[in-house]
Protein backbone atom coordinates (compact mmCIF):
# COMPACT_ATOMS: atom_id res chain seq x y z
CA UNK A 1 0.00 0.00 0.00
CA UNK A 2 1.48 3.46 -0.65
CA UNK A 3 0.54 6.27 1.39
CA UNK A 4 0.39 9.49 0.42
CA UNK A 5 2.82 12.02 2.25
CA UNK A 6 -0.24 13.51 4.18
CA UNK A 7 -1.11 10.33 5.68
CA UNK A 8 2.66 9.88 5.98
CA UNK A 9 2.51 13.55 7.62
CA UNK A 10 -0.01 12.58 10.21
CA UNK A 11 1.34 9.14 11.13
CA UNK A 12 4.48 10.41 12.00
CA UNK A 13 3.31 13.83 13.45
CA UNK A 14 -0.08 13.90 14.64
CA UNK A 15 -1.56 16.48 15.98
CA UNK A 16 -3.70 16.62 19.14
CA UNK A 17 -2.91 13.03 20.63
CA UNK A 18 -4.26 12.99 24.21
CA UNK A 19 -7.28 13.04 26.42
CA UNK A 20 -9.53 15.54 27.87
CA UNK A 21 -11.60 14.86 31.47
CA UNK A 22 -14.75 13.35 30.09
CA UNK A 23 -16.42 14.12 33.50
CA UNK A 24 -16.30 17.81 32.59
CA UNK A 25 -19.94 19.34 31.45
CA UNK A 26 -17.60 21.19 28.18
CA UNK A 27 -16.24 18.17 27.15
CA UNK A 28 -17.89 15.98 24.16
CA UNK A 29 -16.78 12.54 23.87
CA UNK A 30 -16.75 10.16 20.93
CA UNK A 31 -15.83 6.47 20.91
CA UNK A 32 -16.46 4.61 17.99
CA UNK A 33 -15.28 1.38 16.22
CA UNK A 34 -14.55 -1.91 18.18
CA UNK A 35 -11.48 -3.52 18.71
CA UNK A 36 -12.30 -7.00 16.58
CA UNK A 37 -13.02 -4.43 13.65
CA UNK A 38 -9.39 -3.48 13.96
CA UNK A 39 -10.07 0.21 14.50
CA UNK A 40 -11.01 2.11 17.78
CA UNK A 41 -11.34 6.07 17.74
CA UNK A 42 -11.81 8.23 20.72
CA UNK A 43 -12.17 12.07 19.56
CA UNK A 44 -12.89 14.71 22.45
CA UNK A 45 -13.74 18.16 22.29
CA UNK A 46 -14.03 21.05 25.00
CA UNK A 47 -16.26 23.53 23.39
CA UNK A 48 -16.74 27.30 24.50
CA UNK A 49 -20.30 27.42 26.70
CA UNK A 50 -20.74 31.57 25.69
CA UNK A 51 -19.57 31.20 21.79
CA UNK A 52 -20.18 27.01 21.06
CA UNK A 53 -16.70 27.35 19.78
CA UNK A 54 -14.49 23.90 20.08
CA UNK A 55 -11.43 25.42 21.29
CA UNK A 56 -9.75 22.17 22.13
CA UNK A 57 -9.78 18.82 20.61
CA UNK A 58 -8.05 15.39 21.22
CA UNK A 59 -7.75 12.18 20.04
CA UNK A 60 -6.80 8.80 20.72
CA UNK A 61 -6.84 5.99 17.40
CA UNK A 62 -6.19 2.47 17.16
CA UNK A 63 -5.91 1.14 13.42
CA UNK A 64 -4.32 1.71 10.43
CA UNK A 65 -2.01 4.81 9.32
CA UNK A 66 -5.26 5.74 7.40
CA UNK A 67 -7.35 5.92 10.23
CA UNK A 68 -4.71 7.58 12.35
CA UNK A 69 -4.39 10.34 10.01
CA UNK A 70 -8.24 10.67 9.44
CA UNK A 71 -8.71 11.26 13.43
CA UNK A 72 -5.48 13.42 13.37
CA UNK A 73 -6.77 15.62 10.54
CA UNK A 74 -10.40 16.14 12.32
CA UNK A 75 -8.76 17.24 14.91
CA UNK A 76 -7.24 19.83 13.37
CA UNK A 77 -10.22 20.70 11.13
CA UNK A 78 -12.77 20.97 13.86
CA UNK A 79 -11.34 23.08 16.30
CA UNK A 80 -11.67 26.75 15.91
CA UNK A 81 -15.25 26.10 14.28
CA UNK A 82 -18.45 25.92 16.31
CA UNK A 83 -20.33 22.53 17.17
CA UNK A 84 -22.24 23.19 14.21
CA UNK A 85 -20.24 24.07 11.46
CA UNK A 86 -17.68 21.17 12.69
CA UNK A 87 -21.00 19.02 11.56
CA UNK A 88 -20.73 19.70 8.25
CA UNK A 89 -17.08 17.94 7.93
CA UNK A 90 -18.29 15.12 5.57
CA UNK A 91 -15.84 11.96 5.06
CA UNK A 92 -15.28 12.13 1.74
CA UNK A 93 -13.48 16.36 2.11
CA UNK A 94 -11.43 13.84 4.75
CA UNK A 95 -10.80 11.58 1.62
CA UNK A 96 -9.56 13.90 -1.01
CA UNK A 97 -7.36 15.94 1.46
CA UNK A 98 -5.42 12.38 2.73
CA UNK A 99 -5.99 10.86 -0.88
CA UNK A 100 -7.14 7.76 0.56
CA UNK A 101 -7.52 5.05 -2.01
CA UNK A 102 -11.16 3.23 -1.83
CA UNK A 103 -10.56 0.51 0.71
CA UNK A 104 -9.73 3.48 3.57
CA UNK A 105 -13.05 5.26 2.73
CA UNK A 106 -14.23 3.35 6.28
CA UNK A 107 -11.54 5.00 7.78
CA UNK A 108 -12.72 8.03 7.07
CA UNK A 109 -16.25 7.17 7.94
CA UNK A 110 -15.12 6.34 11.15
CA UNK A 111 -13.71 9.87 11.81
CA UNK A 112 -16.73 11.50 10.93
CA UNK A 113 -18.97 9.34 13.19
CA UNK A 114 -16.24 10.01 15.82
CA UNK A 115 -16.86 14.24 15.29
CA UNK A 116 -20.75 13.48 15.30
CA UNK A 117 -20.15 10.96 18.44
CA UNK A 118 -17.98 13.63 20.52
CA UNK A 119 -20.81 16.43 19.54
CA UNK A 120 -23.56 14.60 20.61
CA UNK A 121 -22.38 13.39 23.65
CA UNK A 122 -21.52 17.57 24.42
CA UNK A 123 -24.84 18.01 23.53
CA UNK A 124 -26.72 15.66 25.55
CA UNK A 125 -24.59 16.40 28.69
CA UNK A 126 -25.32 20.45 27.70
CA UNK A 127 -29.20 20.28 27.30
CA UNK A 128 -29.51 18.66 30.49
CA UNK A 129 -27.47 21.18 31.64
CA UNK A 130 -29.97 23.29 30.68
CA UNK A 131 -33.06 21.97 31.75
CA UNK A 132 -31.34 21.69 35.53
CA UNK A 133 -30.68 25.50 34.87
CA UNK A 134 -34.14 25.87 33.74
CA UNK A 135 -35.63 24.25 36.91
CA UNK A 136 -33.71 25.82 38.99
CA UNK A 137 -34.96 29.12 37.42
CA UNK A 138 -38.69 27.72 38.21
CA UNK A 139 -38.28 27.56 41.63
CA UNK A 140 -36.13 30.52 42.08
CA UNK A 141 -39.69 32.53 41.12
CA UNK B 1 7.70 10.46 -1.19
CA UNK B 2 8.35 11.53 2.75
CA UNK B 3 9.53 8.44 4.35
CA UNK B 4 8.53 7.34 8.24
CA UNK B 5 10.55 9.47 10.80
CA UNK B 6 12.76 6.97 13.04
CA UNK B 7 15.24 7.79 15.60
CA UNK B 8 16.60 4.13 15.04
CA UNK B 9 19.78 4.10 13.66
CA UNK B 10 21.20 1.83 11.00
CA UNK B 11 24.07 -0.36 11.59
CA UNK B 12 26.81 -0.73 9.46
CA UNK B 13 26.59 -3.44 6.82
CA UNK B 14 22.74 -3.37 7.10
CA UNK B 15 20.87 -2.45 3.76
CA UNK B 16 17.54 -1.17 3.42
CA UNK B 17 15.35 -2.49 2.80
CA UNK B 18 15.41 -5.54 4.75
CA UNK B 19 14.27 -9.19 3.91
CA UNK B 20 12.24 -10.86 6.54
CA UNK B 21 9.20 -12.48 5.14
CA UNK B 22 10.79 -16.26 4.13
CA UNK B 23 7.65 -17.74 4.38
CA UNK B 24 6.01 -16.04 1.63
CA UNK B 25 8.76 -16.46 -0.40
CA UNK B 26 12.55 -16.89 -0.04
CA UNK B 27 15.46 -15.27 -2.40
CA UNK B 28 17.06 -17.60 -4.64
CA UNK B 29 20.31 -18.66 -3.36
CA UNK B 30 23.34 -17.63 -5.84
CA UNK B 31 24.83 -21.36 -6.22
CA UNK B 32 21.14 -22.18 -7.58
CA UNK B 33 21.23 -19.59 -10.23
CA UNK B 34 24.26 -20.84 -11.50
CA UNK B 35 23.30 -24.18 -11.56
CA UNK B 36 20.31 -23.09 -13.48
CA UNK B 37 22.07 -20.69 -15.92
CA UNK B 38 22.82 -22.93 -18.80
CA UNK B 39 19.38 -24.83 -18.77
CA UNK B 40 17.98 -21.30 -20.17
CA UNK B 41 20.73 -20.53 -22.45
CA UNK B 42 23.15 -23.77 -24.20
CA UNK B 43 21.23 -26.80 -22.59
CA UNK B 44 17.46 -25.93 -23.60
CA UNK B 45 16.55 -28.92 -24.86
CA UNK B 46 12.95 -30.77 -24.27
CA UNK B 47 13.40 -33.43 -21.33
CA UNK B 48 11.21 -35.43 -23.55
CA UNK B 49 13.34 -36.21 -26.76
CA UNK B 50 14.48 -39.17 -27.35
CA UNK B 51 16.45 -38.52 -29.96
CA UNK B 52 19.62 -36.09 -29.58
CA UNK B 53 22.33 -35.16 -27.20
CA UNK B 54 19.93 -31.77 -26.66
CA UNK B 55 17.13 -33.66 -25.34
CA UNK B 56 19.43 -36.50 -23.20
CA UNK B 57 21.32 -33.78 -21.49
CA UNK B 58 17.98 -32.02 -19.93
CA UNK B 59 17.18 -35.50 -19.56
CA UNK B 60 19.84 -35.97 -17.10
CA UNK B 61 19.46 -32.79 -15.98
CA UNK B 62 15.97 -33.50 -14.96
CA UNK B 63 16.97 -37.10 -13.03
CA UNK B 64 20.04 -35.38 -10.94
CA UNK B 65 17.11 -33.31 -9.41
CA UNK B 66 14.56 -35.85 -8.65
CA UNK B 67 18.04 -37.57 -6.61
CA UNK B 68 18.58 -34.63 -5.08
CA UNK B 69 14.65 -34.17 -3.72
CA UNK B 70 14.87 -37.66 -3.17
CA UNK B 71 17.90 -37.71 -0.92
CA UNK B 72 16.65 -34.48 1.27
CA UNK B 73 13.32 -36.44 1.82
CA UNK B 74 14.75 -40.62 2.45
CA UNK B 75 13.16 -41.83 -0.29
CA UNK B 76 14.03 -42.97 -4.73
CA UNK B 77 14.04 -40.62 -7.54
CA UNK B 78 10.96 -42.69 -8.79
CA UNK B 79 8.67 -41.09 -6.37
CA UNK B 80 9.32 -37.99 -7.50
CA UNK B 81 7.05 -36.14 -10.12
CA UNK B 82 7.45 -32.42 -10.96
CA UNK B 83 4.54 -30.03 -10.86
CA UNK B 84 4.08 -25.83 -11.26
CA UNK B 85 4.97 -25.21 -7.69
CA UNK B 86 2.65 -26.46 -4.18
CA UNK B 87 -0.71 -24.99 -4.86
CA UNK B 88 -0.62 -27.75 -7.86
CA UNK B 89 1.11 -30.50 -5.91
CA UNK B 90 -2.31 -30.21 -2.82
CA UNK B 91 -4.48 -29.89 -6.01
CA UNK B 92 -3.18 -33.00 -7.59
CA UNK B 93 -2.80 -35.15 -4.65
CA UNK B 94 -6.16 -34.58 -3.14
CA UNK B 95 -8.33 -33.94 -6.44
CA UNK B 96 -6.42 -36.99 -7.90
CA UNK B 97 -6.53 -39.10 -4.71
CA UNK B 98 -9.94 -38.53 -4.07
CA UNK B 99 -10.84 -39.40 -7.71
CA UNK B 100 -9.07 -42.34 -7.54
CA UNK B 101 -10.24 -43.72 -4.60
CA UNK B 102 -14.09 -42.64 -5.10
CA UNK B 103 -14.95 -46.60 -5.01
CA UNK B 104 -13.27 -46.89 -1.65
CA UNK B 105 -14.85 -44.18 0.15
CA UNK B 106 -15.68 -40.69 -0.12
CA UNK B 107 -14.19 -39.09 3.50
CA UNK B 108 -11.79 -36.25 3.59
CA UNK B 109 -9.79 -35.15 6.88
CA UNK B 110 -7.75 -32.21 7.24
CA UNK B 111 -7.67 -29.23 9.38
CA UNK B 112 -8.48 -25.72 9.65
CA UNK B 113 -5.04 -23.48 9.66
CA UNK B 114 -4.11 -25.95 6.00
CA UNK B 115 -2.89 -23.25 3.15
CA UNK B 116 -6.02 -22.16 0.60
CA UNK B 117 -4.65 -24.27 -1.68
CA UNK B 118 -5.81 -27.46 0.51
CA UNK B 119 -8.80 -26.28 1.49
CA UNK B 120 -10.07 -24.78 -1.22
CA UNK B 121 -9.26 -28.10 -3.16
CA UNK B 122 -11.21 -29.85 -0.40
CA UNK B 123 -14.19 -27.13 -0.85
CA UNK B 124 -13.64 -28.29 -4.50
CA UNK B 125 -14.87 -31.84 -3.57
CA UNK B 126 -17.58 -31.50 -1.18
CA UNK B 127 -19.82 -29.40 -4.65
CA UNK B 128 -18.74 -32.98 -5.98
CA UNK B 129 -20.39 -35.31 -3.17
CA UNK B 130 -17.50 -36.04 -1.07
CA UNK B 131 -17.90 -35.39 2.70
CA UNK B 132 -14.95 -33.25 4.43
CA UNK B 133 -13.84 -33.08 8.08
CA UNK B 134 -11.98 -30.10 9.20
CA UNK B 135 -10.09 -30.79 12.51
CA UNK B 136 -9.65 -27.78 14.75
CA UNK B 137 -6.16 -26.83 16.37
CA UNK B 138 -5.93 -26.38 20.04
CA UNK B 139 -4.92 -22.61 21.11
CA UNK B 140 -0.98 -24.05 20.28
CA UNK B 141 -1.54 -24.44 16.88
CA UNK B 142 -1.59 -28.50 16.59
CA UNK B 143 -3.98 -30.72 16.44
CA UNK B 144 -5.54 -32.96 18.53
CA UNK B 145 -4.29 -36.57 17.48
CA UNK B 146 -7.89 -38.09 19.49
CA UNK B 147 -9.91 -35.93 17.59
CA UNK B 148 -8.17 -37.33 14.38
CA UNK B 149 -8.63 -40.97 15.27
CA UNK B 150 -12.03 -40.19 16.26
CA UNK B 151 -13.02 -38.87 12.70
CA UNK B 152 -11.20 -41.05 10.69
CA UNK B 153 -14.23 -43.96 9.76
CA UNK B 154 -14.53 -46.65 7.35
CA UNK B 155 -15.37 -44.00 4.47
CA UNK B 156 -11.99 -42.25 5.12
CA UNK B 157 -9.65 -42.32 2.02
CA UNK B 158 -7.37 -39.41 2.72
CA UNK B 159 -6.00 -37.26 5.30
CA UNK B 160 -4.25 -34.16 4.51
CA UNK B 161 -2.42 -32.63 7.41
CA UNK B 162 0.02 -29.87 6.74
CA UNK B 163 3.75 -30.62 8.26
CA UNK B 164 4.41 -26.72 9.04
CA UNK B 165 1.95 -23.84 9.16
CA UNK B 166 3.18 -21.05 6.83
CA UNK B 167 1.66 -18.21 9.18
CA UNK B 168 2.70 -19.70 12.59
CA UNK B 169 5.38 -22.51 11.46
CA UNK B 170 3.82 -24.69 14.01
CA UNK B 171 4.93 -28.16 13.24
CA UNK B 172 1.98 -30.56 13.38
CA UNK B 173 2.94 -34.06 14.34
CA UNK B 174 3.06 -35.76 11.22
CA UNK B 175 5.30 -39.29 12.31
CA UNK B 176 1.72 -39.65 14.53
CA UNK B 177 -0.40 -38.82 12.30
CA UNK B 178 0.92 -41.16 9.73
CA UNK B 179 1.67 -43.85 11.77
CA UNK B 180 -2.65 -43.36 12.88
CA UNK B 181 -3.48 -43.60 9.21
CA UNK B 182 -1.50 -46.39 8.28
CA UNK B 183 -3.10 -48.15 10.94
CA UNK B 184 -6.25 -47.59 9.57
CA UNK B 185 -5.42 -48.06 5.94
CA UNK B 186 -5.83 -44.35 5.19
CA UNK B 187 -3.99 -42.29 2.55
CA UNK B 188 -1.74 -39.76 4.45
CA UNK B 189 -0.67 -36.36 2.07
CA UNK B 190 1.04 -33.98 3.53
CA UNK B 191 1.95 -30.25 2.92
CA UNK B 192 5.55 -29.85 3.56
CA UNK B 193 6.21 -26.86 1.85
CA UNK B 194 7.57 -24.91 4.80
CA UNK B 195 9.14 -28.51 6.52
CA UNK B 196 11.24 -29.26 3.81
CA UNK B 197 14.76 -28.20 4.09
CA UNK B 198 14.29 -26.54 7.31
CA UNK B 199 13.59 -29.33 9.90
CA UNK B 200 13.96 -32.92 9.58
CA UNK B 201 11.44 -34.72 7.24
CA UNK B 202 11.99 -38.37 5.96
CA UNK B 203 8.79 -40.04 4.29
CA UNK B 204 9.90 -43.19 5.63
CA UNK B 205 10.31 -42.20 9.55
CA UNK B 206 7.67 -39.55 8.87
CA UNK B 207 5.19 -42.33 7.57
CA UNK B 208 3.96 -39.79 4.98
CA UNK B 209 2.29 -41.43 1.34
CA UNK B 210 2.63 -38.11 -0.41
CA UNK B 211 4.47 -34.89 0.12
CA UNK B 212 4.04 -31.24 -1.78
CA UNK B 213 7.29 -29.35 -2.27
CA UNK B 214 7.51 -26.49 -3.81
CA UNK B 215 10.87 -24.23 -4.78
CA UNK B 216 10.70 -20.66 -3.79
CA UNK B 217 10.24 -21.16 -0.30
CA UNK B 218 13.94 -23.13 0.02
CA UNK B 219 15.87 -20.96 -2.04
CA UNK B 220 15.11 -21.83 -5.32
CA UNK B 221 13.37 -20.67 -8.57
CA UNK B 222 9.09 -19.79 -8.26
CA UNK B 223 6.84 -21.73 -10.58
CA UNK B 224 8.11 -24.91 -9.71
CA UNK B 225 7.81 -27.82 -7.33
CA UNK B 226 7.00 -31.47 -6.47
CA UNK B 227 5.13 -34.33 -5.58
CA UNK B 228 6.05 -37.10 -3.21
CA UNK B 229 3.53 -40.16 -4.30
CA UNK B 230 4.76 -43.66 -2.06
CA UNK B 231 5.34 -46.57 -4.63
CA UNK B 232 5.54 -49.54 -1.88
CA UNK B 233 3.51 -50.04 0.94
CA UNK B 234 1.10 -48.86 0.17
CA UNK B 235 1.48 -47.61 -3.73
CA UNK B 236 -0.59 -44.94 -3.82
CA UNK B 237 -2.16 -44.16 -7.29
CA UNK B 238 -3.09 -40.51 -8.20
CA UNK B 239 -5.83 -39.77 -10.96
CA UNK B 240 -4.09 -36.90 -13.06
CA UNK B 241 -5.47 -33.42 -13.46
CA UNK B 242 -3.59 -32.41 -16.26
CA UNK B 243 -4.17 -34.66 -19.54
CA UNK B 244 -1.65 -34.57 -22.30
CA UNK B 245 1.48 -36.30 -23.36
CA UNK B 246 1.83 -38.53 -20.37
CA UNK B 247 4.33 -37.06 -18.48
CA UNK B 248 5.78 -37.74 -14.77
CA UNK B 249 4.24 -41.52 -15.39
CA UNK B 250 1.20 -40.30 -17.09
CA UNK B 251 0.13 -38.55 -13.32
CA UNK B 252 1.44 -35.01 -14.68
CA UNK B 253 1.12 -33.98 -18.26
CA UNK B 254 3.11 -30.92 -19.67
CA UNK B 255 6.98 -30.43 -20.98
CA UNK B 256 9.07 -30.15 -17.83
CA UNK B 257 10.54 -26.92 -16.68
CA UNK B 258 13.96 -27.95 -17.11
CA UNK B 259 15.79 -24.98 -15.42
CA UNK B 260 13.39 -24.68 -12.66
CA UNK B 261 13.75 -28.43 -11.68
CA UNK B 262 17.59 -28.06 -11.74
CA UNK B 263 17.23 -25.33 -9.50
CA UNK B 264 14.38 -27.07 -7.20
CA UNK B 265 17.23 -30.11 -7.25
CA UNK B 266 19.92 -27.82 -6.49
CA UNK B 267 18.71 -26.19 -3.97
CA UNK B 268 17.26 -29.68 -2.00
CA UNK B 269 21.14 -30.15 -2.80
CA UNK B 270 22.12 -27.26 -0.32
CA UNK B 271 19.20 -27.32 1.91
CA UNK B 272 20.57 -31.33 2.54
CA UNK B 273 23.85 -30.54 3.44
CA UNK B 274 23.30 -27.02 5.46
CA UNK B 275 20.18 -27.43 7.36
CA UNK B 276 21.57 -28.72 10.29
CA UNK B 277 23.85 -25.50 11.13
CA UNK B 278 21.47 -23.29 9.52
CA UNK B 279 18.64 -24.64 12.17
CA UNK B 280 20.50 -23.99 14.83
CA UNK B 281 21.70 -20.20 13.64
CA UNK B 282 18.04 -19.22 12.41
CA UNK B 283 16.62 -20.64 15.91
CA UNK B 284 19.39 -18.22 17.67
CA UNK B 285 18.05 -15.20 14.86
CA UNK B 286 14.29 -16.41 16.27
CA UNK B 287 15.25 -15.84 20.19
CA UNK B 288 17.27 -13.01 20.06
CA UNK B 289 14.60 -11.81 18.05
CA UNK B 290 11.71 -12.60 20.85
CA UNK B 291 14.44 -11.37 24.00
CA UNK B 292 14.44 -7.82 22.32
CA UNK B 293 11.09 -7.52 22.06
CA UNK B 294 10.21 -8.98 25.35
CA UNK B 295 12.49 -7.13 27.38
CA UNK B 296 10.99 -3.91 25.98
CA UNK B 297 7.41 -4.14 25.51
CA UNK B 298 4.36 -4.88 27.14
CA UNK B 299 1.41 -7.01 26.06
CA UNK B 300 3.21 -8.92 23.58
CA UNK B 301 1.47 -12.27 22.29
CA UNK B 302 3.49 -15.29 20.90
CA UNK B 303 1.01 -17.31 18.53
CA UNK B 304 1.38 -20.53 18.27
CA UNK B 305 3.48 -23.62 20.21
CA UNK B 306 7.19 -22.77 20.43
CA UNK B 307 8.58 -25.86 21.26
CA UNK B 308 6.58 -27.45 17.76
CA UNK B 309 7.93 -24.84 15.70
CA UNK B 310 10.08 -23.94 12.57
CA UNK B 311 13.19 -22.33 13.38
CA UNK B 312 13.42 -19.32 11.47
CA UNK B 313 9.10 -18.39 11.99
CA UNK B 314 8.08 -15.84 14.88
CA UNK B 315 4.51 -14.71 14.97
CA UNK B 316 3.70 -11.77 17.63
CA UNK B 317 1.34 -9.97 18.33
CA UNK B 318 1.66 -6.86 19.51
CA UNK B 319 -1.73 -6.06 21.56
CA UNK B 320 -3.68 -2.49 21.49
CA UNK B 321 -1.33 -1.36 18.00
CA UNK B 322 -2.87 -2.48 14.93
CA UNK B 323 -0.85 -4.59 12.52
CA UNK B 324 -1.10 -2.41 9.15
CA UNK B 325 -0.19 0.95 11.05
CA UNK B 326 3.11 -1.38 12.34
CA UNK B 327 3.99 -1.93 9.41
CA UNK B 328 3.66 1.54 7.46
CA UNK B 329 6.00 2.43 10.33
CA UNK B 330 8.89 0.05 10.03
CA UNK B 331 8.38 0.04 6.01
CA UNK B 332 12.09 -0.49 5.66
CA UNK B 333 11.63 -3.95 6.62
CA UNK B 334 9.48 -6.75 4.63
CA UNK B 335 7.74 -8.67 7.15
CA UNK B 336 3.69 -9.91 6.90
CA UNK B 337 0.61 -9.06 9.19
CA UNK B 338 -2.51 -11.02 9.83
CA UNK B 339 -4.31 -7.38 10.21
CA UNK B 340 -7.85 -7.52 8.41
CA UNK B 341 -6.40 -3.99 6.92
CA UNK B 342 -3.48 -5.32 5.18
CA UNK B 343 -5.80 -8.12 3.59
CA UNK B 344 -7.94 -8.02 0.62
CA UNK B 345 -10.87 -9.36 2.35
CA UNK B 346 -10.84 -7.07 5.31
CA UNK B 347 -10.96 -10.06 7.43
CA UNK B 348 -8.21 -11.14 10.18
CA UNK B 349 -6.31 -13.87 10.02
CA UNK B 350 -8.07 -17.03 9.92
CA UNK B 351 -5.13 -19.20 10.60
CA UNK B 352 -4.83 -16.78 14.22
CA UNK B 353 -8.62 -16.53 14.61
CA UNK B 354 -8.26 -20.65 14.61
CA UNK B 355 -6.67 -20.61 17.90
CA UNK B 356 -8.81 -18.88 19.32
CA UNK B 357 -7.08 -15.34 19.76
CA UNK B 358 -10.06 -12.70 19.83
CA UNK B 359 -10.04 -10.46 16.28
CA UNK B 360 -8.38 -7.53 17.98
CA UNK B 361 -5.12 -9.98 19.15
CA UNK B 362 -5.25 -11.38 15.50
CA UNK B 363 -5.04 -7.56 13.99
CA UNK B 364 -2.40 -6.73 16.21
CA UNK B 365 -0.25 -9.67 14.67
CA UNK B 366 3.01 -9.74 12.64
CA UNK B 367 5.15 -12.67 10.99
CA UNK B 368 8.56 -12.48 10.77
CA UNK B 369 9.95 -15.05 8.51
CA UNK B 370 13.88 -15.53 8.81
CA UNK B 371 15.49 -16.92 6.44
CA UNK B 372 19.13 -17.92 5.55
CA UNK B 373 20.47 -14.74 4.50
CA UNK B 374 19.14 -12.44 7.31
CA UNK B 375 21.97 -11.38 10.04
CA UNK B 376 22.48 -10.76 13.56
CA UNK B 377 22.96 -7.34 12.60
CA UNK B 378 19.48 -6.96 10.70
CA UNK B 379 17.45 -8.68 14.02
CA UNK B 380 19.45 -5.51 16.02
CA UNK B 381 17.79 -3.37 13.58
CA UNK B 382 14.66 -4.99 13.23
CA UNK B 383 14.30 -5.18 16.71
CA UNK B 384 15.02 -1.80 17.46
CA UNK B 385 12.70 -0.45 15.01
CA UNK B 386 9.90 -2.37 15.74
CA UNK B 387 9.75 -1.64 19.36
CA UNK B 388 10.57 2.16 18.61
CA UNK B 389 7.05 1.83 16.40
CA UNK B 390 5.04 0.26 18.61
CA UNK B 391 6.09 2.12 21.68
CA UNK B 392 4.58 5.71 19.17
CA UNK B 393 1.53 3.89 18.09
CA UNK B 394 0.61 3.20 21.97
CA UNK B 395 1.08 6.67 22.58
CA UNK B 396 -1.85 6.74 20.30
CA UNK B 397 -3.77 3.62 21.26
CA UNK B 398 -6.61 4.55 23.06
CA UNK B 399 -7.16 0.81 23.77
CA UNK B 400 -3.46 0.88 25.57
CA UNK B 401 -4.44 4.34 27.55
CA UNK B 402 -8.01 2.37 28.92
CA UNK B 403 -5.79 -0.80 29.61
CA UNK B 404 -3.30 0.77 31.81
CA UNK B 405 -6.18 2.83 33.11
CA UNK B 406 -7.21 -1.00 34.42
CA UNK B 407 -10.24 -0.70 32.18
CA UNK B 408 -11.29 -3.99 31.25
CA UNK B 409 -12.00 -3.30 27.38
CA UNK B 410 -14.55 -6.91 27.39
CA UNK B 411 -16.61 -4.74 29.66
CA UNK B 412 -17.07 -1.93 26.98
CA UNK B 413 -19.96 -1.52 24.43
CA UNK B 414 -18.43 -0.94 21.40
CA UNK B 415 -20.44 0.12 18.41
CA UNK B 416 -18.71 -2.50 15.90
CA UNK B 417 -19.80 -2.18 12.29
C1 LIG C 1 2.06 -24.18 3.28
C2 LIG C 1 2.01 -23.77 1.84
N1 LIG C 1 1.43 -24.55 0.93
C3 LIG C 1 1.36 -24.22 -0.36
C4 LIG C 1 1.91 -23.05 -0.84
C5 LIG C 1 1.81 -22.73 -2.30
O1 LIG C 1 3.04 -22.93 -2.94
P1 LIG C 1 3.32 -22.34 -4.38
O2 LIG C 1 3.55 -20.88 -4.19
O3 LIG C 1 4.55 -23.06 -4.86
O4 LIG C 1 2.14 -22.62 -5.24
C6 LIG C 1 2.54 -22.20 0.08
C7 LIG C 1 3.12 -20.90 -0.34
O5 LIG C 1 2.43 -19.92 -0.57
C8 LIG C 1 2.59 -22.56 1.44
O6 LIG C 1 3.16 -21.77 2.35
S1 LIG D 1 -8.60 0.85 10.32
FE1 LIG D 1 -8.68 -1.00 9.15
S2 LIG D 1 -8.37 -0.25 7.16
FE2 LIG D 1 -8.23 1.56 8.34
Amino acid sequence: MAYSDKVIDHYNNPRNVGQLDKSSTEVGTGLVGAPECGDVMRLQIRVNPETQVIEEAKFKTFGCGSAIASSSLATEWIKGRTVDDALGIKNTDIVKELSLPPVKIHCSVLAEDAIRAAIGDWKKKNSAAETVDAAVAVVAQ
Amino acid sequence: MSTIASQVEVPEGVHLPIYMDNHATSPLDPRVLEAMMPYFTTKFGNAASRNHSFGWEAEQAVETAREQIAKLIGTTAKEIIFTSGATESDNLAIKGIAEMYRERGNHIITQVTEHKAVLDSCKHLEKNGYRVTYLPVKADGLIDLDDLRHAIDDKTILVSIMAANNEIGVLQPIAEIGKLCHEKGVIFHTDAVQSVGKVPFNVIADNVDVASISGHKIYGPKGVGALYVRRRNPRVQIAAQIDGGGHERGMRSGTLNVPGIVGLGKACEIANAEMATEAVYLAGLRDRLKAKLESELDYIHVNGSMEHRLPGNLNVSFVYVEGESLLMGINDVAVSSGSACTSATLEPSYVLKALGLGDDVAHSSIRFGLGRFNTQAEVDYVAAKVIDIVKHLRELSPLYEMVKEGIDLTKIQWAAH
